[in-house]
C-alpha cells in the first residue's frame, strides 16, 4: 500500500502545493539576502547603508520570513501534496485556496510593516516591545490560514479512513497528520498571546502588558515550533529517503512511535527557553527539563531506524562489508544528499540541543552567539536543507518539468553544509566566550571584541558561502520552473517497510494521543500560569525604540 | 510485528543516557543548589525612578553580612557602573529593567538573567578573580543594543585591582 505511487502532476491540487512551495522560496530568498549582511555587520565589515536600524531591520525580516514565512508556507505545500499522492484526495480545496490567501495576505501586511520600519520587534516580538498592529495581525492571519490547511488535511485524511476503516495510517500522512497536532497545540499558546494581550494592546485599547506573560505565551508555541519545522523533515527521511536510495523502511511501527511521541512531548517544554527569567519557579522549570530530556529519545529511534534503512539499501545492492553500504547510495541525488547531510547537522544539533536544555549549564550560553549557532544547524540546516532538496523532488512531480541546472542542484546542498560549519561553529565558540547574539557590532560598545573578533570574522566568510549557496538554489528553482524541460510528471512514491504493519494500531490512534497530550500540556502550564496571574503584578507601558 | 534486537539495544540505551542526563542535572541541583535564577517578586516599572531600591541604586550590606547589589538595566546602560565588589565573596545581584527586556550576562562567566520590567531576576554569584568584567545586554532592546554594556569591577581583598 505504502510503496504505491500516484502521479498528481497537473491537477489543481499540484498546482494548490506548488503555489505555496513559490511562495516559500521567495520568502527564503529574500531572507537569506539579508543574512549575509548580518553576518558582515556582526563581524564590523563596512559595507554602503550598513546602520543599527538597517542591521535590526534585517534582523527581523530574516527571522520572520525564515522562522515563519518560508517554513509555513513550504510544509503546508509539502503536506498537501503528500496528502493527496498518498490517499489520493484533499477534501476542501476552496478552503484550501482560502487559507493560502488569509496566510498570504497577513504576511504580506506584516512584512510591509517591517520593511517599512515599524516594526523591529524581531521575530520573537517580546513585549514591551511594540510593533504596529499589522505585525500582529498579519502574523495571526499567516496562523489561521495554516489552520485551515490542517482543516483541509485531516478531512483528507478522515474522508480516506471511513472507506479504509481497518487499514494502519499511510505513514507520509501519519507523520503530516501528527505535525498538524503539534501545530495546533503550539498555536494555542500564541493566539492567546496575540488576541488577550498583543493585538488588543498594539490598538491601544489596554494601556500596559505583562511581559512575562507573553514570554510564557509564546514560548508555550515557540518549543514545539520546532518540531513542527523538524516533523516533516522527519516525514521525508522515512517515506521518501530510503526509497530513494533503493531501500526499505527498517521499522515501520518505530516511525509510528516516533511522531506520536512528538505529539505528546513537543509542547509541555517552553520554560526551557526561560530558565534565566523571574517569575517562573525553579521547580516548573525543572519539570520542563525532565521534558525536554523525554523527546531527544525519539529523534535517538529515528537516527538508528534512518540509517538502517539506508544500510538495507546498501545491502540490497550487494554491500558486504562493515562501512561499504554507505558508497552504494546515491550521493548525486540533490535531495538524497541534501537529506543525507541534514542528518549530519542534526547530529550535532542535537549535542547542542541537550547542552542548552540542560537547567544548570544552560546559564553559561543563554542568549548568546551560541544559540545563533545552535538553530542555524538545526532549523537553518536540518529542516531547510530538507526543504530545498525535497523542492528538488517536488518541482519534477508537481509541475512535470525536469529540474534544470542539475550539477548547481549538486553542489548546492555541500556549499550550504559547509558554509553552516563554518558559520556555525564560528558562532558557537563565540558564545561560549560571551558574545551576545544579535548585535549591529561584535565590538558592542566599541571595546569588547576581543575574544571573540576572528570568530566573527569565520563566521562571516560562513555566511557568504551559505549566500553562494542559496542563490544556487533560487536559481535552481526558477530555471526549472521557468525553462525546464516539459516531462511526463514522475510518480510520488514511498519507501515500503520492511515488516509494513498491516493492522491499525495503538500508534495510529491520533483522537486518544490528542487527549494525552492536552492533559500534559494542561499540567505544564496551568499551574503556573494561574499562579502568575494571582501574583500581584504591574504591567508596562509600550516602547518603540528602532 | 517485533522490533530488531539491534534497534531495542540501542533504545534502551538512549534510553539510560537521558535518564543519566536528568539525573546529572537533578542531582547537581539538589546536593550543589544549581538552579537557574527563578525569583518571584514584582515591581512597579513606571515608578521605578522614584523606587527605593532602584530609583538609585546602590550596592549595600544586609545586617546578616550578604552583599546585595541592586542593578537597573535602562535603555542603554546598567546602573549603578560601573558596580564595584569584593572576590571570594557570595554577591546577590538583583536585577530589574524600567523600559524594555533586557538580558545582564557577565561576559566569561555563568552570571546571565534576564531583566524584565515588573520584575526583579535575583541570584547569587561569587567572583574568584579581581579585575574588570564585561556586562553585555543579551537580549534585543533597541537600536544601541549591542552598545549596551557595564563594567564590573571585582577589588581583592586589599582593596585594589590585580
Amino acid at each position: 500500500m505504502s510503496g504505491q505511487g500516484a502521479v498528481i502532476g497537473g491537477t489543481p491540487q499540484a498546482r494548490l502545493a506548488a503555489t505555496h512551495i513559490a511562495v516559500a522560496v521567495a520568502a527564503f530568498g529574500v531572507a537569506a539576502c539579508m543574512g549575509v549582511l548580518q553576518g558582515l555587520s556582526i563581524a564590523d565589515v563596512e559595507f554602503p547603508m550598513r546602520s543599527e536600524s538597517l542591521y535590526y531591520l534585517f534582523v527581523t525580516a530574516h527571522g520572520v520570513l525564515m522562522a515563519l514565512v518560508f517554513t509555513t508556507f513550504f510544509i503546508m505545500g509539502l503536506g498537501y501534496a503528500l496528502t493527496h499522492a498518498q490517499l489520493g484526495r484533499l477534501v476542501g480545496l476552496k478552503t484550501a485556496w482560502l487559507g493560502f490567501w488569509i496566510a498570504l495576505v497577513g504576511t504580506v501586511g506584516a512584512v510591509y510593516t517591517i520593511l517599512t520600519g515599524q516594526s523591529t520587534v524581531l521575530y520573537t516580538f517580546y513585549p514591551p516591545m511594540q510593533a504596529h498592529p499589522m505585525f500582529y495581525i498579519g502574523a495571526t492571519m499567516l496562523v489561521i490560514g495554516s489552520w485551515l490547511w490542517g482543516g483541509v488535511v485531516i478531512a483528507s485524511y478522515r474522508s480516506w479512513k471511513r472507506e479504509h476503516p481497518t487499514q494502519p495510517v499511510p505513514m507520509a500522512t501519519h507523520g503530516t497528520i501528527a505535525t498538524i497536532i503539534v501545530w495546533y497545540l503550539a498555536t494555542a499558546g500564541v493566539a492567546m498571546e496575540m488576541l488577550f494581550q498583543l493585538i488588543p494592546w498594539s490598538l491601544g485599547w489596554v494601556e500596559t502588558i505583562d511581559p512575562i506573560v507573553a514570554r510564557t505565551l509564546f514560548w508555550w508555541f515557540g518549543h514545539p515550533l520546532v518540531y513542527f519545522w523538524l516533523m516533516p523533515a522527519y516525514v521525508l527521511w522515512y517515506t521518501v529517503m530510503p526509497r530513494i536510495a533503493g531501500g526499505r523502511l527498517f521499522s515501520d511501527k518505530l516511525a509510528r512511535m516516533v511522531f506520536i511521541l512528538f505529539v505528546i512531548l513537543s509542547t509541555p517544554v517552553g520554560f526551557h527557553h526561560q530558565f534565566s527569567d523571574p517569575g517562573i519557579s525553579a521547580s516548573w522549570k525543572f519539570a520542563h527539563t525532565i521534558t525536554t530530556f523525554a523527546i531527544l529519545f525519539p529523534s535517538f529511534v529515528t537516527a538508528f531506524t534512518v540509517i538502517a534503512s539506508l544500510e538495507v539499501a546498501g545491502r540490497l545492492k550487494g554491500a558486504k562489508g562493515l562501512f561499504d553500504w554507505i558508497g552504494t547510495l546515491p550521493w548525486k541525488d540533490p535531495f538524497f544528499l541534501a537529506m543525507a547531510l541534514a542528518i549530519l547537522s542534526f547530529a550535532f544539533g542535537g549535542f547542542g540541543g541537550a547542552i542548552n536544555a540542560a537547567y544548570g549549564m544552560n546559564s553559561m550560553v543563554h542568549n548568546t552567539a551560541w544559540i545563533m549557532g545552535h538553530f542555524h544547524v538545526t532549523l537553518g540546516t536540518t529542516s531547510a536543507l530538507t526543504f530545498m532538496g525535497a523542492t528538488y523532488w517536488l518541482m519534477p512531480r508537481l509541475l512535470g518539468r525536469q529540474l534544470a541546472l542539475p550539477a548547481l542542484a549538486r553542489i548546492q546542498p555541500w556549499l550550504w553544509f559547509i558554509g553552516m560549519g563554518i558559520f556555525s561553529t564560528s558562532f558557537h565558540i563565540a558564545g561560549l566566550r560571551g558574545l551576545p547574539r544579535r548585535v549591529y557590532s561584535g565590538a558592542l560598545a566599541g571595546e569588547q571584541g576581543g575574544a571573540w573578533e576572528s570568530l566573527t570574522q569565520a563566521g562571516a566568510i560562513g555566511g557568504i558561502v551559505l549566500f553562494v549557496s542559496a542563490l544556487c538554489f533560487v536559481a535552481v528553482v526558477l530555471a526549472t520552473w521557468l525553462g525546464g524541460k516539459r516531462i511526463e510528471p514522475p510518480a510520488f512514491e514511498f519507501a515500503v517497510a520492511l515488516e509494513p504493519v498491516t493492522e491499525k494500531g495503538l500508534w495510529d490512534r491520533f483522537g486518544l494521543w490528542t487527549i494525552v497530550a492536552i492533559v500534559l500540556v494542561i499540567l505544564a502550564y496551568a499551574y503556573p500560569l494561574i499562579t502568575l496571574l494571582m501574583t500581584p503584578r504591574f504591567g508596562s507601558p509600550p516602547f518603540q525604540p528602532f | 510485528m517485533s522490533v530488531d534486537t539491534y534497534e531495542r539495544i540501542w533504545m534502551w540505551g538512549a534510553g539510560g543516557l537521558i535518564v543519566a542526563f536528568l539525573a546529572v542535572i537533578g542531582i547537581t541541583a539538589v546536593t550543589q543548589a544549581i538552579h537557574p535564577p527563578s525569583h518571584i517578586e514584582t515591581v512597579d516599572p513606571t515608578t521605578i525612578s522614584e523606587h527605593p531600591e532602584f530609583g538609585d541604586p546602590k550596592m549595600r550590606v544586609e545586617p546578616d553580612g550578604r552583599i546585595v547589589v541592586p542593578v537597573l538595566a535602562q535603555m542603554f546602560g546598567f546602573w549603578p557602573n560601573p558596580i564595584e565588589v569584593p572576590v571570594n565573596t557570595p554577591i546577590t545581584f538583583r536585577i530589574t529593567s524600567a523600559d524594555v527586556v533586557h538580558g545582564f550576562q557577565v561576559v566569561g562567566t555563568n552570571a546571565n538573567a534576564m531583566a524584565v520590567p515588573g520584575y526583579v531576576s535575583q541570584f547569587t554569584y561569587t567572583f574568584k578573580k579581581a579585575g574588570n568584567y564585561d556586562i553585555a545586554c543579551n537580549e534585543y532592546c533597541g537600536l544601541m543594543h549591542h552598545a549596551m554594556v557595564g563594567i564590573i569591577t571585582v577589588t581583592d581583598a586589599t582593596g585594589g585591582q590585580r
